[in-house]
């Protein structure tokens, strides 16, 4: 079947047709590798995996989902209840693609060990078809080289097993496969993609070349993101051939997804999910030609609740309650893969007890649900006076995040002229975006009002000030550390008995000092745009404007690789070192997190793990 | 007035003469307030549109949960609408483009987060025609423009306190509900969400006014 014909044959707001999807009746008895997550880890895994002839299924805890038929791309606010702002329902908005998903998801509980108002640990769920690849903003950055070893450079959380040079090739093929746009830059610990790989980035905005303007004077560079994003169709010609050398179907089955995907139209946010598969997400860039090879079922409203093992102590497969009708399944396969996002990986390892791992799977080294990291961050907005009143013009481009600021201070963190060990980057954020429920809020005080304004003043002040703010947003690199970590809840279960996790945060001196560095260069920026800043930046309570843990959604660690299986939980292929036939493919082996955005190396460390897994499968060697 | 809400209602004449007939058999200065409900507002009693709705669906006020106001409220609200989004010569007023059936949809919300407007709203809809009472008029709408713009503008200077705290709620919720329509983001100036083949940055007008060189 091609994708017209699938496509063709499609009732609208039917999206079981569009993906075949199995039910537990249909679940096979032979598959090499059983995923437990469909999100970026998993759909890389499975894309890697299927191309190369490997039979797989895929497990999603949440239901099927359809970027080409359920996102609401072009709707305007009033189209949508409550102008689509955020409700318990829909915790990002109205539009946001997330269904079933959040902070708090009835009958899923979670808890925080300590009650402290800043020792709270926010846990986002994502329980859909494509996972967190549907909501994600796309930012696509590497890791540099000194990211891979913070120990050996500063002394601080652990080095990877891996190095960069390791990853290089796979962060290509990733950025290949996926699409992303961005530019090379020569900017130190910020690696270039090999060339042909990225795509152009996009034009940037008044308020982002007014920044990078005024920056400059400063010795800070704004340069064009990263993001996966096409801003021109990908070379259908060129690059199937580079990603699987030697694999004819592949090359075709990749092809033919390649031209199936339009280019950015300009227009509205990649949060609300891409319809025409500009944007990347797991369903329409991995799955969907992963389908097609014929070698993959996807199973979903399937919820995990343990590894089995069989008597030699390797994996069997997996125990799991089909949401549906509530009954217990289990399914086996000759490799397991966790991708169900770090901590729900956590979970299910250490709900996997048995009389060889009382403690959880792959837990002999006792660091499970340790180490876990998150991006460090605080951001700061302003009004630029010189954005005022300017003739109204179409700036949403790649709508969201086109400009950035990395990290540009590595030459003093290796001198040792900095009191904190992370090095951060900020987005730039500006532009005349689409106006919602809270654009005009603060133009009072902008136009010098006293009290509320409203009438012939209100509507002056709006065209006035619209559009006339730039915001930072702050992301930087935190340490693994003791206090960081997540543990079963002894009494707590969700609503299928299965016990919840318990996490524990805690900020560290070393964040708090990288916070209060952010908050003022941030607002070194603004000085010199002439910007009038709504508050000092906080430097002597940092506490007051970290984003809570968890909130970036960047949380990654909890099951993390090594070199020594005494104090790591997986090898350098994410795979287990207590059972190599269980293999992670989200942020879980993360041993720290960088000021880049997790996602590209999620992807780049499964497509590796994926080929580790084959040439085991081919060995026999599981 | 334009309605754009096509939900039955009950037509203006028809609630006037309510409204008139009421009046007379009410004392004057009665603490009951033509066409507002007590400060103790009832609870609502629609359902959320639960974690999985139909995203790409067009959503009017009244689709989701039932509406609250009475047709003086939503009178009222018009009016009050047009004093905080008047039209002018580059766009028309919030009433046009059915905001004050967004606010009635906002106040309506079963979600907690809208509860407390609510309750703000209600009691200061039921202020307004108190004042207007106590200024000898049988309610806010029936007092002159001026006055009416009198009465909102001693509001908006007390900003932190009751009523004044209600008129900016109801700022809030009219500009927001304004500026999130096609006509009042045009307004702002904002040109966006029209599919195009290429994205050339800002225009050399833009970029000339700010002293920036094209990328």
């Amino acid at each position: 079947m091609t994708f017209a014909s699938c496509i063709d044959d499609l009732c609208p707001r039917e999206p079981q047709f569009w993906m075949p999807v199995i039910s537990p009746k249909e679940v096979q008895s032979d598959y090499d590798v059983v995923i437990v997550g469909s999100g970026a880890g998993g759909g890389q895994m499975a894309y890697t995996l299927t191309m190369n002839g490997a039979k797989v299924l895929v497990m999603e805890a949440g239901r099927i989902f359809d970027p080409a038929r359920e996102t609401a791309m072009l709707h305007t606010p009033n189209m949508a209840p409550l102008r689509a702002m955020p409700t318990p329902d829909k915790q990002y908005g109205f539009y946001d693609s997330s269904v079933e998903s959040g902070w708090e998801i009835p009958g899923e509980p979670y808890t925080n060990a300590s009650k402290e108002d800043k020792r709270q640990f926010f846990w986002w769920r994502q329980r859909m078809l494509g996972g967190r690849t549907n909501h994600w903003g796309r930012v696509s950055l590497r890791n540099g080289p000194y990211d891979f070893k913070t120990k050996s450079r500063q002394g601080i959380g652990f080095d990877w097993p891996i190095s960069y040079d390791d990853l290089h090739p796979y962060y290509d093929k990733v950025e290949m496969l996926v699409g992303i746009f961005g530019s090379n830059e020569g900017v130190e610990n910020v690696p270039h993609s090999s060339p042909g790989v990225l795509l152009p980035p996009p034009k940037m905005r008044a308020g982002e070349l007014l920044t990078k303007k005024h920056a400059k004077t400063l010795g800070i560079n704004v340069v064009p993101v990263h993001r996966a994003i096409l801003t021109k169709q990908q070379d259908a010609d060129r690059l199937p051939a580079i990603l699987h050398p030697g694999n004819a179907k592949a090359q075709k089955i990749l092809a033919e997804n390649m031209r199936s995907r339009a280019k950015c139209f300009f227009a509205t946010d990649c949060h609300r999910g891409c319809s025409i598969g500009a944007a990347y997400d797991s369903a329409t860039v991995h799955l969907r030609p992963a389908l097609h090879t014929g070698n993959l079922d996807i199973l979903p409203n399937a919820m995990v609740r343990e590894v089995t093992l069989n008597k030699e102590g390797r994996a069997k497969g997996v125990s799991y309650v089909d949401k549906v009708d509530g009954a217990d399944h289990h399914v086996s396969a000759k490799v397991v893969v966790l991708a169900a996002s770090s901590q729900e990986s956590v979970r299910i390892l250490l709900n996997s007890k048995s009389n060889l791992f009382p403690d959880g799977l792959a837990n002999s080294s006792g660091k499970v649900g340790k180490y876990i990291t998150d991006s460090v961050s605080s951001s700061f907005s302003a009004q630029i006076p010189a954005l005022e009143n300017l003739p109204p013009h179409n700036e949403d481009g790649t709508v969201g995040q086109q400009a950035y600021v990395p990290w540009w201070l590595c030459k003093d963190h290796t001198a040792g002229r900095l009191d904190f060990s992370g090095g951060y980057k900020f987005i730039v954020g500006s532009g005349r975006r689409m106006p919602k429920m809270s654009s005009v809020r603060g133009f009072d005080r902008l136009a010098g009002r006293e009290g509320t304004g409203f009438g012939p003043d209100l509507k002056e002040d709006a065209r006035r000030f619209y559009g006339s703010t730039v915001g930072f947003s702050a992301q930087g690199a935190m340490a693994a550390n003791d206090d960081c970590f997540s543990e079963l809840d002894p009494e707590v279960k969700d609503k299928w008995g299965i016990p919840v996790l318990r996490f524990h945060w805690k900020w560290a001196d070393d964040e708090l000092k990288q916070i209060a560095h952010q908050q003022k260069s941030m607002a070194s920026i603004f000085e010199t745009m002439g910007a009038r800043i709504s508050r000092e930046p906080e430097t002597k309570n940092p506490l007051k404007v970290i984003k809570d843990g968890g909130k970036i959604i960047h949380e990654v660690g909890g099951a993390i690789m090594g070199a020594d299986s005494k104090n790591s939980v997986t090898d350098q292929w994410s795979r287990t070192w207590d059972v190599p036939n269980l293999v992670l493919a989200d942020g879980a082996p993360f041993p720290n997190t960088s000021d880049k955005n997790p996602t590209l190396t999620i992807m780049a460390l499964a497509w590796r793990s994926a080929d580790h897994v084959l040439d085991e499968l081919k060995k026999g060697n599981v | 007035m334009k309605d754009f809400d096509e939900t039955p209602r009950i037509e203006r004449r028809v609630a006037m003469e309510w409204i008139i007939s009421a009046a007379a058999s009410v004392p004057f200065l009665s603490q009951t307030v033509i066409g507002a409900t007590s400060d103790s507002a009832a609870p609502v009693s629609g359902n959320e549109y639960g974690p999985d709705p139909d995203m790409v669906k067009v959503y009017k006020p009244g689709d989701l949960w039932p509406l609250t106001f009475s047709a003086g409220q939503r009178e009222l609200v018009i009016v009050l609408c047009d004093i905080i989004i008047p039209a002018d010569e580059q766009s028309p007023s919030a009433s046009s483009q059915g905001v004050h059936d967004f606010v009635d949809e906002w106040i309506s919300s079963p979600y907690s987060a809208q509860t407390s407007d609510r309750n703000l709203i209600l009691k200061g809809l039921s202020r307004l025609n108190e004042e207007a009472v106590q200024k000898g008029s049988l309610n806010f709408i029936s007092l002159s423009a001026a006055e009416q713009l009198e009465i909102c503008k001693g509001l908006s200077l007390k900003p932190k306190e009751f009523p004044g705290n209600f008129f900016l709620k109801m700022r809030d919720l009219v500009a927001g509900g304004y500026y999130t329509t096609p006509v009042g983001m045009r307004d702002l100036g904002y040109r966006g969400n029209t599919p195009m083949l290429e994205w050339n940055g800002p225009p050399k007008e833009v970029l000339d006014l700010l002293g920036l060189e094209p990328e």
